[in-house]
């Protein structure tokens, strides 16, 4: 049962490593490459802290070798700020709104909320809700966290405008 | 946690992963969206020592409409179910169901092949297919089969499918339009499975039920289809006095385990209130 030999696209950088297929994709980002934004919480994929962009979708890296993730373009939150290191206006906004106390559960908030608003760019509270039902925050009680996000869509979608 | 060693394979066709199964027996398994798989092989609940991954193979995913059947590839994910026109257009209940499994991360993952296909009786496709009579398509070293969902089911994670068959999709006949539908499930937070769910659709021709189909989820060791109690419905006006009988027998029918969702009594009565919601909500929505 050797390595497997793995290529994948992280955060815009072509990876390659071997890797034991039964390696979990969050170890992989955490141990081999040393991406340690995507945080290991309940390790039974209840919680979304592991939460990254895989392929356009939001998966829990916990829950996934990364053997099936050979091939994929991966994003983190490491990826998500700018070059030079300007935060993107969604880590603005948690910022801004108190969107996180303790943190833990941030990097997997934000990546989900990344996606969420690529695919649905103006949601409704209730929309936001159930959109990132899959992460678990113990601090904040979703209340900011909502806010974060709304507001993020709206600064997103006020630059799209004036760009218009 | 961490799972067992294995071998990892991708292959690229159906024949091939169905090679690799008949060749490795009992230590391998086929893996597809693994959201009841991996977290399984973490526990080393499942020990397996070749992983087979469906990922690659093409023609497994997407929606076909052939007019009296919809076929809906068995890799196609509950999230790609929600977003597709076609099942939004003739079958809704289809995406009413899988907005309800899990959460936003696993439904980019979990696919309806592998929710069907691994028996476990809080899945909440299975009753829904059973409601819907389809069958799944299985393929074999032997060739091709089809085998309805209602007599799929044998056990908690024991199914008709042979151990060296995969369900490649599912086929589902076309409602009739105009047709009314629910799935109603009862469930303690968002990504739990049912305390008790039902799925009802029905068709209604001069204020009398033409067709009905009712069918249970986690209220037994397997889906339940509900034949007596969509036979009370069938022929009446589903008044109250017959959705008392259609209740009453669904509750009947029921086997719950006393878990943490609660005692059996409760759950059984539960399935009956989701019974009764559902049949009220397909009756305001059918035609």
């Amino acid at each position: 049962m050797g390595k497997h030999h793995v290529k994948m696209t992280v955060n815009g950088s072509a990876v390659e490593a071997l890797a034991e297929p039964r390696m979990l994709l969050i170890h992989f980002l955490r141990e081999q490459l040393n991406l340690t934004g995507p945080h290991i919480g309940c390790d039974t994929s209840h919680c979304g802290a592991c939460t990254v962009d895989l392929d356009g979708k939001s998966v829990k890296s916990c829950t996934l070798f990364v053997a099936q993730a050979d091939g994929a373009e991966i994003r983190t939150i490491e990826g998500m700020a700018g070059p030079g290191g300007s935060l993107h206006v969604l880590q603005e906004m948690f910022r801004e709104h108190h969107g996180l106390q303790c943190g833990f559960c941030t990097p997997g908030m934000i990546t989900r909320a990344y996606r969420l608003l690529q695919e649905n760019p103006d949601p409704s509270e209730e929309e936001i809700r159930f959109g990132i039902s899959g992460n678990l925050c113990r601090c904040t009680g979703y209340q900011n966290i909502v806010k974060a996000i709304r507001a993020a869509a709206d600064q997103i979608n006020a630059a799209k405008e004036a760009a218009e | 946690m961490i799972p067992g060693s294995f071998e990892y394979h991708r292959p690229q066709t159906v024949d091939e992963a169905v090679g690799l199964l008949a060749q490795h027996g009992d230590d391998a398994r086929v893996v597809a969206g693994g959201h009841s798989l991996i977290p399984m092989m973490k526990l080393r609940m499942a020990v397996l020592d070749h992983l087979i991954d469906l990922q690659a193979i093409d023609g497994l995913s997407g929606v076909s409409d052939n007019g009296d059947s919809l076929v809906i590839g068995a890799m196609t994910t509950q999230n790609e179910l929600i977003a597709d026109p076609v099942l939004a257009a003739k079958c809704p209940i289809i995406a009413e169901t899988a907005l309800q499994i899990a959460d936003p991360q696993v439904r980019y993952c979990g696919t309806i092949g592998g929710n069907v296909a691994n028996g476990d009786p809080g899945n909440d496709m299975p009753a829904l297919m059973q409601a819907l009579d389809a069958a799944y398509v299985a393929q074999g070293p032997d060739g091709t089969r089809e085998i309805a969902a209602r007599s799929f089911y044998e056990a908690a994670y024991f199914t008709e499918l042979g151990e060296n068959e995969i369900i490649t999709a599912v086929r589902v006949p076309t409602p009739a339009a105009g047709h009314g539908y629910a799935y109603e499930k009862q469930k303690r937070k968002i990504g739990d499975y049912a305390t008790a769910a039902a799925a009802v659709l029905l068709t209604m021709s001069a204020g009398t039920c033409a067709w009905a189909a009712i069918a249970l989820t986690n209220v037994g060791d397997t889906p339940l289809y509900a034949e007596d109690a969509t036979a009370a419905l069938v022929g009446s006006s589903v008044d109250k006095a017959a959705v008392d009988r259609a209740v009453a027998l669904a509750e009947g029918l029921t086997n719950p385990a006393a878990d943490a969702r609660g005692p059996a009594d409760y759950r059984t009565k539960l399935a009956g209130i989701m019974v009764r919601r559902a049949i009220a909500r397909a009756l305001e929505r059918a035609a």
